[in-house]
């Protein structure tokens, strides 16, 4: 029988204790171990950007790294995107402009489009397009996640204004 | 209309947004066991011996499965149940389901399977279509016509030879569409519960319940009643999760042998292999012209480079030369197309069906023609279009076109006119169009029963449930159900409930395929809400003391359209009803218009009606390095009309995306017999950066045939992509890529030649010989003829 070891990890603020293989993944901790689904995968090899999580904010594929070597991270999932059923602005400019066909790459997609506005609140065009270049979406061609964003940032910049 | 047209969210799109959907493969049961397949290393070998006993002696493995067990074979089509689960004997190409394995966690699993020892018989593998037609002793089915030609079909309409002797021009040409994957970001996954009254539950990442409910029962030898097929939300399908699946069953015989529930999700290597994507087309187009610019006939030949089995391929081949003639009217066409076994992962219906392939010969030979001509290529094709509510030369039915105004459209859109053959060197613009079925005339197996149904449920609380077979794959059809009942009950989605894709709970629906979804469940789902108002305005009349029809229904509430201060809301209504009739449901369903077509083979192409798209693409391209930068596409679709423009508007863009990724770097490739690029990273496809604007158009020309007239806009707005790019390519540096990808090497090699003086194009020299079939013959319409061959060639072939 394989040993399970024990994590410890803080995942959208809150601090957990999981027991899992060592050779899993923190797309499969994530998945397998710990219930949150939210974080989906296309690849499991770092090509698709589908399992994108935040590590400290940054983006992160979760199918590249070991749980153990984060145990002081602050690790963000989709899952912790929402605040008590309050979307963040993200998601709202996503659902109202069609951003989402199948929803699968959505998780991933949200929340690097998250970490780009923690950086660049107003970010142009190619901007977005950059920082999406590691995120594959088979659906949409792109254009309509393009648009929820700049639709985002417009909103929040007229809030603060 | 309150619904119909609005820029709606769909019904999902918050769960997904926060992560809350559930996809297959984030179904999770009490005991479940995870389960791996071993997949064939060779392309083609007779199995001598598998040796599973290093992987039964490992702790934690719970059952093996291997291909004897499941002796019954399956497939899509009646005419070609060709695959088993797991093979038997032989192994045709690398990447087939050979044994399969159920252990207490994926990580057991995965090394029960590399314990698995397989010993193999190499045989020589097919590889390309040229050694398909060769003459062989080891066929890769023996059920084929001959040798390793899987299907032949032929057909004549009206006189081609007479067609191009009178023709001013005739452009004889050869042309190539590399092969393709659907590539869905997700991968696919089933997990399998077997109850112990015996009845099996399968949730699956399919697009096709129904289908794969019947290989189900088939291939276990349990009546169907016995089994529930449940579609999960499909994280993007694209066709690639239309056929049944050799895992799907796997994984329902190792819960079954294992006794306890068991999940599959496959790697992305797998799902190279699983494939059923485009099929690689070698085509030849002949297409006569006369000097007014006047089409008089197209001859067209296809060879498909089908690989190892059936699939959808005998649908696929059809398809190559069905959709020729819908857009422009062709006085006289004749058809021969072939369909080879090969040892690669079998290629199916991948987005627009065996029809992108032929529409790029097509379209190129056009723009061809316009130039030799020195006709404008949008003003030849204007000259040319099929009128409204005629048939065409091979039979089909076209009720509204508005590939007119969509030419028009982007014509004006785009500048046509300042910029062909006007811009600089190495920028240009190409222009095509094309068609595509709003759902198939025809279901998978021949039956008399509706392709559609929906039920209706009403609960005393105004709470409405859907009940039907479709599968939302992204598209929207769960949303689309829900628009058309709200708009019809006067009521707001939120009141909706949709249940989808449950072969125990939902009427069928045959799946989401052929573009045919929201014409058929919309149809179904308006006749049923009407079935339901007739309820309701009876009641709510009553109570009212008013004519049943002066009651108008909108926005929760059912008025007297005479005094709309009296009115009861939509609860209230639903509880007069169940008062007056009893427990209170309806259904509605839906079957196609017959065919005009009364030919044998005649079942592929027809469709209750069709949509039309024309895009102009406008690119760059670097003559130092032949890479193209596409600078922006102008489409416009005739639609009939959109239920939400804004999922309509996705489609198109989505389709957009697809077919620039086809044009210019997705391709299936092989080496050495397997799988060249069965990765995500090797396997190119357009990102964030690649992507250009697109500016699409809707033509709203409602068709009476559609739900609130609409069309479909799933797969039709791919197929102008492709050869408008070619076409784009040779506006802006004057060379002829007649193959896709139009990969910079091509562009290169194509300039190279037409420096040296030689012809400036790229694409296939040769088209091998090939013995098609003895063609059936049919009259066109405007000949006579009830549209039934004038012969019935019997096939014959040495060796059958």
């Amino acid at each position: 029988m394989r040993k399970k070891h024990l994590l410890k990890l803080t995942i959208n603020g809150q601090k957990c204790e999981v027991a899992a293989y060592q050779t899993r993944t923190l797309l499969e901790v994530l998945r397998e171990d710990l219930g949150l689904a939210g974080t989906k995968h296309g690849c499991e090899v770092g090509e698709c950007g589908t399992c994108a999580v935040l590590l400290n904010g940054q983006p992160a594929l979760s199918c590249l790294l070991l749980p153990a070597e984060l145990e002081d991270h602050h690790i963000t999932t989709i899952e912790g995107l929402s605040d008590a059923g309050r979307l963040d602005p993200l998601q709202t400019t996503f659902a109202d402009l069609g951003a989402v066909q199948c929803g699968y790459c959505t998780p991933g997609i949200l929340l690097v489009a998250k970490a780009l506005f923690a950086e660049n609140p107003q970010p142009s065009r190619a901007e977005i397009e950059e920082a999406l270049g590691g995120n594959l979406c088979r659906c949409t061609g792109y254009l309509k996640i393009f648009e929820a964003i700049e639709l985002a940032a417009n909103e929040h910049h007229r809030k603060a204004a | 209309m309150n619904i119909i047209g609005k820029p709606l969210r769909k019904v999902d799109a918050v769960s997904k947004c926060i992560g809350r959907t559930m996809f297959a493969d984030d179904i999770v049961l009490p005991q479940m066991l995870y389960a791996k397949i071993l997949r064939s290393t060779r392309p083609y070998a007779r199995i001598r011996n598998i040796d599973t006993s290093a992987a039964e002696s490992l702790e934690g493995v719970k059952a093996i499965l291997l291909g004897r067990e499941l002796p019954i074979t399956f497939g899509i089509l009646p005419v070609s149940q060709d695959e088993h689960t797991l093979a038997i004997d032989v192994v045709r190409y690398a990447g087939e389901p050979v044994a399969a394995v159920a252990a207490v966690d994926e990580e057991t699993a995965e090394e029960a399977v590399r314990r698995i020892k397989v010993e193999y018989e190499d045989l020589p593998p097919i590889m390309s279509i040229e050694d398909g037609l060769k003459p062989t002793d080891t066929p890769i089915q023996a059920y084929a016509e001959d040798g390793n030609i899987h299907k032949t079909v032929s057909f004549t309409f009206g006189d081609t030879d007479a067609a191009f002797e009178k023709a001013d021009l005739v452009l004889d040409g050869l042309f190539f569409y590399q092969g393709n994957t659907h590539l869905p970001l997700e991968q696919h996954a089933s997990v399998a519960l077997y109850h112990p009254e015996d009845r099996l539950t399968l949730w699956s990442s399919t697009q096709t319940p129904h289908y794969v409910h019947r290989a189900l029962a088939r291939v276990l030898e349990m009546t169907p009643n016995r089994i529930q097929v449940i579609a999960c939300p499909n994280g993007g399908g694209f066709g690639g999760k239309s056929d049944p699946f050799s895992h799907e069953i796997a994984v329902a015989k190792l819960a079954m042998k294992a006794g306890k529930p068991v999940k599959i999700a496959l790697t992305r290597e797998e799902v190279f292999y699983c494939h059923r994507g485009r099929h690689p087309v070698l085509m030849r187009a002949k297409l006569g012209v006369s000097k007014d610019g006047n089409f008089t006939g197209l001859s067209f030949q296809t060879i498909l480079d089908g690989g190892a089995y059936g699939s959808y391929g005998v649908a696929s081949t059809y398809y190559t030369g069905a959709l020729q003639t819908t857009t422009y009217h062709l006085p006289a066409y004749k058809f021969e197309g072939a369909r080879l076994f090969t040892n690669k992962p079998p290629c199916g219906p991948k987005r627009g069906h065996g029809t992108p392939q032929p529409r790029l010969g097509l379209e190129i030979q056009i723009d061809k023609a316009a130039e030799l001509l020195g006709i404008d290529p949008a003003d030849l094709r204007l000259r040319n279009l099929v009128p409204a509510d005629s048939l065409t030369v091979n039979w089909l039915t076209i009720r509204t076109i508005g590939l007119r105004r969509c030419i028009e459209k982007i014509v004006e859109a785009s500048g046509w006119k300042d910029k062909f053959r006007k811009l600089p060197y190495g920028r240009g613009v190409g222009l095509a169009c094309s068609c595509y079925l709003t759902g198939a005339g025809l279901p998978i197996y021949w039956n008399n029963m509706p392709q559609s149904g929906v039920q209706l449920k009403f609960d005393r609380s105004g709470l409405v449930t859907i009940f039907c077979g479709s599968t939302d794959i992204g598209q929207g059809s769960d949303s689309i159900l829900a628009y058309i009942v709200a708009e019809v009950l006067g009521i707001d989605c939120s009141s909706i409930r949709v249940v989808t894709g449950d072969t125990d709970l939902t009427p069928v629906d045959l799946g989401s395929y052929s573009s045919r979804v929201t014409l058929m469940t919309g149809n179904a789902a308006i006749q049923a809400a009407e079935r339901a108002r007739d309820l309701l305005d009876e009641a709510v009349a009553a109570e009212l003391k008013i004519p049943r029809n002066r009651i108008v229904a909108a926005e929760g509430r059912m008025f007297d359209a005479e005094d709309p201060s009296r009115s009861v809301d939509f609860a209230k209504a639903v509880q007069l009803a169940e008062a007056r009739f009893g427990t209170l449901g309806t259904t509605g369903c839906y079957s196609p218009p017959k065919s005009a077509a009364k030919f044998k083979g005649g079942g592929v192409g027809p469709s209750p009606t069709y949509s039309f798209s024309a895009a102009v693409v406008q690119l760059a391209v670097d003559r130092e390095t032949g890479i193209i930068k596409i600078e922006k596409t102008w489409i416009a679709h005739d639609i009939g009309r959109a239920i939400n423009p804004l999922l309509a508007l996705g489609q198109v863009e989505g389709s957009v995306y697809m077919g620039l990724g086809e044009a210019l770097m997705e391709e299936h490739e092989f080496r050495l017999g397997v799988h060249k690029t069965p990765s995500m990273l090797d396997y190119k496809s357009p990102t964030s950066m690649d992507i250009c604007p697109v500016e699409t158009i809707l033509v709203e020309e409602p068709d009476p045939i559609g739900p609130f007239g609409a069309k479909e806009v799933g797969q039709g707005p791919l197929l102008p992509i492709p050869p408008a790019v070619c076409n784009a390519v040779y506006d802006a540096v004057g060379v002829r890529i007649d193959e896709i990808p139009v990969t910079p090497e091509k562009i290169l090699s194509a300039l190279k030649a037409k420096s040296q003086g030689k012809d400036g194009r790229y694409g296939p020299s040769s088209f091998p010989s090939v013995e098609y079939r003895d063609p059936v013959f049919v009259m066109p319409p405007w000949e006579g003829g009830d549209g039934r061959a004038m012969n019935e060639p019997e096939y014959t072939r040495k060796g059958t």
